[in-house]
């Protein structure tokens, strides 16, 4: 009887909390209160589910995510993020099942990676921005909702004698929970594996007092403690981090025009060649000067280069992810003149410890992160009038392969600055740099020493890119790469790339996206999940599971 | 220190002399028991000899032994119905393969929550019910409502007996954790709502023993379909003593409305409360509210559990066995009016995750026909007034009928005009104020009754009415 998978497109990755249907964003002085109170009719795909039970979809966590980057742009002032649900006895019942059940394959799979991304994010935020995030469960936290505490730094449970922590999702759907569950279970909380084992078994969880002694949650709180309880912990959360900014930059709407081909932004251009199955993502250079203070960054706010470029780059990124499925090869392009991406680049170097510079290249690092983390091939294009240089470079660092056209002139150069020294870790917590010669370490002080361009003969030559053909042969072979790697097979590549990008060792984060991620979407193919008798198709429908019992 | 004579302290048929398991659990846990009747049964009157039967066997010539005993001394015991030879399971995805004896462990957790569910209620209506000894309105009525409390023990020991012996470690810890939780604790309240509700006077008694001890029956109905054996025998044993509750409840209830159609008969302007009565339509609020609160009971009417349950044989409908001939249920649906744009439209429910629904309307029709026969009794009072049992969707804080306001009737209304006739439908506060200033204090001599409410036409165990079934003194 298996359900109806549907296409799904998403209209826009934008939001505000003026406009939040799922959640209730509240700010007293330095303490958040992100509630949620997920509208059941204002699902993405109302006519195939039902949001109920604080379960959520796409649009939910369009707003989470919205609400995390703005606590951090909007709200420097916010310094402890309490995260609770408004309806009573629920905190949240996770990734609502039927929208899973009826979603294609490749839907989910971005969906759970962009719910894997916010989370990360909030994880970010603590780490990075001194907000700390603590989980209020005042209800029953199963399946994606406990994976959502687990991102947090804390978590409080309700000692009600109802309100459990969960993972039901082997037990009861037959699949993993997939949203950084399994892993911030061992790896991050540290839980004993044979306990995480027990736990992960037993669909209805654990209540306070056994959770806690499992380390499932910090603390708990009974029913008429709970609301001082919350209290006292967000307040030694605001103690422990020193206050930083009163003042807010606001994040207005991204400036776009959409058509059947492609987005336009200012600095951002997203073209597609639906037939080849091509996308050409460009990023332009700044014009004129870089801010030279931190009071002219302030003024600039979100119009700042650095900033909107790269948020522009994000929303094309996600738009190509989610809305644009047949696109196989990415193409890099910068324009403009590299110069002026460098003086933006000093300028927030130069500012560093200022808060809203730090948050600027805390954000473009989400955003490079999000890069390696899309399962599409991605090649850097290095041609006349391209900028790759500092920030940019990391572009070519983070695609699979990299072509740089030997102009006769040596016209065409890239350049590596201190940006690639540190300030963008991928998820391993290395830079793309010592990645990309992990094979020859002293490389790395070497290119990072030059402080010069460099062109495509001396880049080829120490291997900073991967080909460097002529003006004669450029034409042919950037079309037959291009072809060549467009007519693979698509799972192929993705498994390959994702393979190949992330050298060294594993952290939480890789782990999610590498190994929990990557068993789930194994997992989400499998018969015994999506099966007309599977346990994902089935839940919820009166017929029980029927599982091939073949263990591979 | 002399060993326990089990057979004399805790009757039984499940041979627990000779269980050192259960023995060893049962010692640890009936002095807690013991400690929790102290602290939360009956508030007084624990001294007191009252006219209580006790079951001593699960036969006819045992199951209701009556006499007078001291409400700690009860002897409060474990017994389930015989054994079936040869039992199958009779419905789901495992009909007609042998009934489990053991707990199978692929459905453990399941079976685990719901003899936890019902368990909670057990205690929870004791603890809702300690107060009310003191402005009993007869003798008779203050045994019965020990009767009911000392059997509500019961029924606790008879899940907790199941708990104990089924479950492992999980058991025992939910079984201690069904004296822990309190009704209406602030902290550790009951796990369902209705049973967190308060029971301050005699009139909300009888309203709970009539809607919410049906519930318990319909409940235990189904669970005696069960696949588990040994669930299925304890709640076939613990339907017997249900009965006694509701008649507790129906004749309560049908005694105030007699006294209440006579007092307002009586008085000049047809006013029973000029007349220190309750009046009908007050009688007609208090069973509104407690219809609706017990309804929330079944769960969702739309409900995967639900299919669950019945999928894997461990919960059946009403009578599964012998009144229905599809005991599978994979390709039937039900059809449930769903508020739609506006309107109520039928939907079809595939049977299986409507099974809650067609238990609670089993309930509801069961209620109609209580009511049919108050209104006889009404009639034959002489009262034209007729008691309505309000529609299953009215005043409902659980499942889909929770989020849009219902008229009495059933019909959706905007939640302005139920608010505008929340007073006429539901007991207000100054309702409830005046019922419990008709009850400030017990009538305790043998034969007397409270001015509010008749006599009972007859006695308990065929002692007349004037019998004195608690003694005082
Ligand atoms: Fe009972
Ligand atoms: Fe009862």
């Amino acid at each position: 009887m298996g359900s109806v998978t549907r296409e799904q497109r998403i209209a826009s990755f934008e939001t505000h909390p003026d406009r939040y249907h799922h959640w209730k964003l509240t700010i007293d002085g330095p303490v958040a209160s992100l509630a949620m109170s997920v509208d059941p009719a204002f699902g993405q795909r109302a006519d195939d589910y039902e949001l109920k039970l604080n379960s959520y979809d796409m649009g939910v966590d369009i707003e989470l995510h919205d609400a995390v980057e703005r606590l951090r742009f909007e709200h420097p002032e916010v310094r402890a993020v309490v995260v609770t649900s408004a309806v009573a006895r629920i905190f949240c019942a996770g990734a609502n099942i039927k929208m899973l059940a009826t979603s294609m394959h490749g839907f989910k799979v971005n969906f759970c990676k962009y719910t894997n991304e916010t989370r990360l994010g909030i994880e970010d935020a603590t780490r990075t921005a001194g907000q700390t995030w603590i989980a209020a469960l005042n209800g029953t936290a199963s399946g994606g909702g406990y994976e959502l505490a687990l991102a947090c730094d804390e978590i409080y449970l309700i000692d009600d004698g109802n309100s459990a922590v969960s993972l039901p999702e082997v037990p009861l759907l037959g699949v993993l929970p997939g949203t950084g569950g399994l892993t911030r279970l061992v790896d991050k909380r540290k839980v004993r594996r044979d306990v995480a084992d027990v736990f992960c078994t037993k669909a209805e969880g654990f209540r306070a007092r056994d959770a806690k002694r499992m380390r499932l949650v910090d603390g708990s709180f009974s029913r008429s403690g709970w609301e001082a309880g919350v209290q006292q912990v967000a307040a030694a959360a605001v103690a422990r981090s020193p206050a930083r900014a009163s003042q807010g930059v606001p994040l207005p709407p991204l400036e776009v025009v959409d058509s059947p081909t492609g987005r336009a932004y200012k600095y951002v251009t997203s073209v597609i060649n639906a037939e080849d199955r091509v996308a050409h993502l460009t990023v332009r250079a700044p014009e004129g000067a870089a801010p030279g203070s931190a009071e002219a960054l302030r003024a600039e706010g979100a119009q700042t280069w650095s900033l909107r470029a790269f948020r522009e780059l994000e929303d094309a990124l996600l738009h190509l992810r989610f809305n644009h499925a047949e696109i196989g090869v990415i193409l890099l392009h910068t324009q403009g003149d590299p110069a002026a991406v460098l003086a933006h680049d000093a300028a927030l170097a130069d500012l560093a410890g200022d808060w809203f510079a730090d948050e600027i290249r805390s954000f473009q690092g989400r955003v490079l992160r999000r890069i390696d983390n899309t399962a599409r091939t991605f090649f850097a294009l290095i041609e006349p009038g391209s900028c790759f240089v500092g920030t940019l470079f990391e572009l070519v660092l983070a695609a699979d392969r990299s072509y740089m056209l030997q102009d006769d002139d040596g016209a065409v150069s890239v350049q590596v600055t201190a940006a690639s020294a540190g300030g963008f870790p991928m998820d391993t917590g290395a830079t793309r740099l010592a990645v990309h010669f992990a094979g020859e370490p002293a490389k790395v002080g070497e290119v990072l020493a030059m402080g010069a361009p460099i062109n495509a003969a001396d880049a080829e030559e120490i291997g900073l890119v991967t080909f460097a053909p002529d003006e004669i042969d450029w034409d042919d072979e950037v079309r037959i790469a291009i072809e060549e790697r467009a007519s693979m097979s698509p799972d192929a590549l993705t498994g390959m790339e994702q393979n190949l990008r992330f050298v060294g060792l594993e952290t939480c984060d890789t782990k999610i996206f590498g190994r929990l991620s990557a068993w789930q979407n194994w997992i989400f193919q499998r018969p015994n999940a999506v099966g007309d008798s599977g346990a994902l198709t089935l839940y919820g429908f009166p017929e029980r599971p029927r599982f091939d019992w073949r263990r591979t | 220190m002399t060993a326990i004579d089990y057979e004399a302290r805790i009757p039984n048929n499940v041979d627990l002399a000779s269980d050192k398991r259960l023995q060893r659990a049962l010692e640890k846990w009936q002095p807690a028991f013991l400690d929790w009747w102290g602290a939360m049964g009956p508030e007084g009157f624990q001294g007191r000899d009252v006219f209580l039967r006790t079951a001593v066997s699960a036969h006819a010539d045992g199951w209701a032994v009556f006499d007078y005993v001291k409400m700690p001394d009860y002897r409060w015991g474990i017994f389930l119905s015989d054994r079936v030879p040869d039992r199958k399971i009779a419905f789901g995805d495992h009909a007609g393969l042998p009934a489990w004896q053991e707990v199978p462990g692929e459905y453990r957790n399941m079976l685990q929550r719901l003899i936890v569910t019902q368990a909670d209620t057990e205690p929870a209506s004791v603890e809702q019910q300690r107060y009310l000894g003191q402005t009993a309105p007869s003798l008779y009525d203050l045994r019965n409502l020990f009767q009911v409390n000392v059997e509500e023990g019961r029924h606790l020991w008879a899940m907790v007996y199941l708990l104990q012996a089924y479950f492992g470690r999980t058991g025992h810890e939910e079984a201690d954790a069904l004296l822990v939780r309190r009704s209406g604790d602030a902290d550790h309240p009951r796990i369902l709502d209705a049973f967190n509700q308060k029971c301050p006077d005699w009139l909300t008694f009888f309203c709970f023993t009539t809607f919410t001890d049906r519930d318990g029956k319909y409940q235990l109905g189904a669970l005696a379909e069960s696949g588990f054996d040994p669930l299925a025998r304890t709640c076939r044993f613990m339907l017997t003593e249900e009965a006694h509750h509701l008649f507790v409840g129906e004749k309560g209830v049908q005694r105030v409305l007699t006294r209440s159609a006579e007092l307002t008969a009586l008085d000049p302007n047809g006013d029973a409360r000029n007349q220190g009565g309750i009046d009908l339509d007050t009688i007609q609020k208090y069973v509104n509210y407690w219809f609706s609160y017990s309804l929330d009971l079944f769960g969702g009417e739309i409900s995967s559990n639900a299919a669950d349950f019945f999928a894997s044989g461990l919960k059946g409908r009403w009578k599964e066995e012998s009144k229905y001939e599809d005991h599978i249920c994979t390709d039937a649906v039900q059809m449930v009016p769903v508020y739609r744009d506006g309107r109520l439209v039928e939907e079809a429910v595939p049977l299986r995750n409507a099974m809650n629904e067609v238990l609670r309307q089993e309930y509801a029709d069961d209620c109609d026909k209580v009511v049919g026969r108050w209104n006889r009794a009404l009639e034959s009072a002489g009262s034209s007034f007729r008691i309505k049992l309000p529609s299953t969707r009215f005043h409902r804080r659980q499942g889909i009928y929770a989020d849009q306001a219902y008229s009495p009737d059933g019909e959706p209304i905007s939640s302005e005009l139920f608010e505008a006739n929340r007073s006429r439908w539901l007991p207000t506060d100054a309702d409830r104020a005046y019922v419990a200033s008709l009850m400030t204090r017990g009538v305790y001599e043998p034969g007397k009754v409270a001015h509010w409410i008749s006599p009972p036409d007859k006695g308990i165990d065929g002692r007349p009415a004037e019998f004195e079934y608690v003694r005082l003194t």
